[in-house]
């Protein structure tokens, strides 16, 4: 029941973040609300019993991914005109109604193996050894390294000031 | 009434295409990106679902998410550098004035 409850609230809270990420026109209030909706994401995760993902979520994504936005926000703010729709407002909005229906239609008509065993509880050793142990993750933990590199890398030298 | 996968399907449903529509018609770069967070999260939502509902023993799904989550970190570290950098020597952001490879 309690479950439940915690669904329904992080759902609506999510769904009314997004919604503003979206239709706002201040960019810094847009931001702001993606961190809110970051934050209610994290908690449908502990709803799923994935603690080591919520705290994850919590540390990646409100921690520097949103940092990094307001950043770049606050680096690009002579641009004051917020942030307008372009001409494609119809067609993008019957696009996203046809996808959301589909993705509905799908998900409600499939017969889902629901399996009847308890998810595991503490998550953060079962997904070491997913991850570092035999026959586990190891090579794309490794191949994510080096994209983490190349990324920060390129981070660098594309923002960096060209010195003449 | 009980929570089943059907819900946290639908709701990372809801949140991917709340964030196509952000990312088809906003004109910001900066909310672009921000849109396109939205999406990965709404994949992860899904992916975290299915691995507790169907796979409860196996946690395949939680490692594709942190996966995804790895990946959105680099293309936000890159995507933010590309726009500061384009900022730099435009002096806009609004992604329809900025059609040099516009042909």
């Amino acid at each position: 029941m309690g479950l439940a409850a915690a669904f329904w609230i992080m759902a609506v809270v999510i769904i009314a973040a997004a919604l503003a990420v979206v239709f706002l026109r201040n960019v810094f209030r847009a931001a702001l609300s993606l961190i809110v909706c970051f934050i209610a994401v994290a908690g449908i995760y502990l709803t799923l019993s994935a603690d080591f993902l919520a705290a994850v979520q919590i540390l990646v994504y409100v921690g520097a991914i949103s940092v990094l936005i307001i950043l770049a926000i606050m680096m690009t703010r002579n641009y004051q005109r917020g942030s307008p729709a372009n001409r494609l407002r119809l067609p993008a909005l019957i696009v996203g109604v046809v996808l959301l229906g589909l993705l509905v239609y799908t998900v409600t008509a499939s017969p889902w193996n629901i399996s009847a065993e308890p998810p595991l509880s503490p998550t953060t050793g079962p997904l070491a050894v997913k991850l570092f142990g035999r026959l586990g993750f190891i090579l794309p933990v490794e191949i994510a390294a080096t994209l983490m590199l190349a990324a920060i890398l390129g981070a660098i030298v594309i923002a960096r000031e060209k010195d003449k | 009434m009980n929570i089943g996968l059907e819900h946290y399907l639908v709701l990372s449903a809801v949140l991917f295409s709340i964030g196509l529509f952000g990312a088809l018609t906003r004109r910001n770069a900066v909310v672009i990106l921000m849109c396109v967070e939205l999406m990965l999260n709404g994949v992860n939502i899904a992916l975290v679902a299915f691995s507790s509902y169907i796979v409860p023993q196996l946690l395949t799904g939680q490692v594709f998410a942190i996966f995804v989550m790895v990946v959105a970190a680099a293309e936000v570290a890159v995507g933010l550098a590309i726009i500061l950098a384009i900022f730099r020597g435009l002096a806009d952001i609004d992604i329809n004035n900025i059609n040099l490879l516009k042909w």
